[in-house]
């Protein structure tokens, strides 16, 4: 039986990188990635712990998440479209009408 | 079955929302379906009072805290709709689509302000957040909108992740996402437990980000200034307000005996916020940018209310956003009354040319600056006798400080309209509706002062 700190460990792990790839990256593509690695690490961590505590709550919550996340990204790609139309691009560096 | 009956006012919403969206197929009028939209706001708020009460094993909960924050909801979707009506931002064949999305976020901002579990909390965060992603948006031809909306979306949802890695903390601890097992826990002496700290600090980023706290403050400004006006009115008091009652609820109910643990955090937050927002403000030419730094900056006085951590200081942060939502809402009419709204100059001599909309627009810039007898001045009042109750001498006297500053970019303002001559003709728009929601709001700012009684919660 693999321990339960080891999927949280892993859980961490991911979540970390995917931290520091949404803020290393300024391709939208990419930063919108990460942001999913970052929800499915925390998926790992909450449904190890929903199956070694014998709770439901944790995988219910996991199911939000995937919902969530998919709506998410459909809205950001949706936005990501409607500014590529007028702008011609998907680096977060050439985002810089608003600044100050 | 009887467990729904507390849901009413959601759920009539709701199904008003899925009205509303069904009858934009035949009807394409803008003040229609405004019409119907407030009807519904104000069919939900008369229900509102009635629920009391816990339902799902203790996952949603319906008390004198919810209530209240659920009417200021209602009266924040109802402002919203009056200036949409007004506004041509908001073009006449999207009108279904507006409302139902203002609708939407706040059937969630109502969830959140009702969750006594962290899947709920996390639901209804969700479903307000991601509409007021798209309202942000909705100029789909304008590049500001978008930008907006792109910096919105990518720093909530991380934001959203955040609090999720934070909701996973306290379920590994716990066993559980409601609120109470968490106040159980660090009842019972789970306080010290150096996990519990990484758990609390998520939670505490991800709200920052939620009520735009300095430093997780920096998508506000973008999203408030690139985001339509009518659109940068409601979402500066709507999803504020529902993080706040999240935020009091998650902290102050459900950490309260941690309070020493997660103290050092919001206070570091209270003064950078209260510091920031006030410093960064000076130095804006665009109204629009500056009135989103000054929201920056009153999170950071209500955040002063949720640091006492008591009941108290949440009464206090309750009445502030009361008066904080009708003089906020009213700037941003006034702003959007104006063509250009936006630019320092389209309020030359405005007290010539437009006595009745400069008299309003004092009133908001007093009540925000904390001058009796506008309402801001009780809001700031109550919540610094809350955090002096509580021993916060020191952040009081620092916030007193940061609010005097803050005079002096709201009075310019007032100096702008008052003392300069107009050096071109700037229209105004002749909206009936927004004249009236102008009124309206300089009305309660201006009463909730001389009467605080009426809104003082507790």
């Amino acid at each position: 039986m693999i321990p339960l700190s080891w999927y949280l460990m892993l859980g961490a792990g991911l979540f970390v990188i995917g931290m520091f790839t949404f803020l290393v990256r300024r391709n939208i593509i990419m930063m919108l990635i990460s942001l999913e690695l970052m929800l499915n690490a925390v998926n790992i961590m909450l449904i190890a712990t929903s199956h070694y505590m014998q709770d439901m709550r944790g995988q219910i919550l996991a199911f939000f998440v995937m919902a969530g996340a998919a709506a998410g990204v459909a809205i950001g790609l949706a936005i990501l479209i409607a500014a590529f139309r007028n702008r011609e691009s998907a680096n977060m560096d050439e985002f810089d009408l608003l600044k100050g | 079955m009887s467990e729904l009956r507390l849901l009413t006012p959601e759920i009539v919403l709701t199904v008003c929302m899925l009205g509303i969206f069904l009858s934009g197929l035949a009807i394409r009028s803008k003040g229609m379906l405004g019409l119907m939209t407030i009807a519904a706001a104000g069919v939900t708020a008369y229900l509102v009072p009635s629920a009391s009460g816990t339902a799902f094993e203790g996952m949603f909960v319906a008390d004198a805290y919810s209530s209240f924050f659920k009417l200021l909801f209602m009266l924040t979707l109802f402002l919203a709709v009056l200036l949409a009506i007004g506004s041509r931002t908001i073009r006449e064949e999207y009108a279904t689509e507006y409302y139902c999305l203002l609708m939407l976020a706040s059937i969630g901002m109502m969830f959140m302000a009702s969750a006594n579990d962290l899947i709920i909390l996390y639901v209804g965060l969700e479903l307000m957040s991601l509409s007021v992603y798209v309202l942000t948006g909705f100029q789909r031809e304008s590049r500001w909108s978008n930008e907006a909306a792109m910096k919105y979306l990518l720093l909530g949802t991380f934001a959203t992740a955040i609090l999720l890695f934070g909701i996973a903390m306290v379920y590994v601890l716990t066993g559980s996402t409601s609120i109470a097992a968490v106040a159980l826990y660090v009842m019972t002496g789970g306080n010290t437990d150096p996990v519990l700290g990484i758990a609390l600090l998520a939670i505490i980023i991800a709200f920052g980000f939620k009520i735009a706290a300095v430093p997780f403050h920096m998508w506000a400004p973008d999203a408030y200034q690139g985001a339509p006006t009518p659109v940068t009115a409601f979402m500066s008091v709507g999803p504020k307000a529902a993080a706040f009652a999240a935020f009091g609820r998650v902290l102050v109910e459900g950490f309260g005996a941690a309070w020493a643990e997660w103290a050092p955090a919001v206070t570091i937050l209270v003064v950078l916020t209260v510091a920031g927002g006030n410093l960064l403000a000076l130095r804006q030419d665009n109204v629009k940018r500056m009135f989103a730094y000054s929201s920056v900056a009153h999170a950071g006085y209500m955040l002063l209310g949720v640091l006492a951590g008591t009941i108290a200081g949440m009464q206090a942060v309750m009445t502030y956003l009361a008066i904080y939502a009708f003089m906020n809402m009213g700037v941003f009419t006034v702003m959007l009354m104006l063509e250009n709204g936006e630019e320092r100059s389209a309020y030359a001599g405005l007290a010539k040319r437009q006595p009745l909309l400069a008299g309003a627009m004092l009133i908001f810039l007093f009540s925000l600056t904390g001058i009796p007898p506008a309402g801001g001045f009780v809001g700031k009042l109550q919540v610094f006798l809350a955090a002096v109750d509580a021993g916060q001498t020191v952040l009081v006297v620092v916030a007193v400080i940061f609010s005097v500053v803050s005079a002096f970019y709201y009075l310019r303002l007032v100096g702008t309209m008052f003392m300069r001559e107009s050096e071109d003709s700037v229209s105004c728009s002749a909206s009936k509706t927004l004249l009236f929601a102008v009124i309206l709001t300089a009305f309660f700012v201006l009463l909730l002062g001389i009467f605080p009684s009426l809104v003082l919660v507790g």
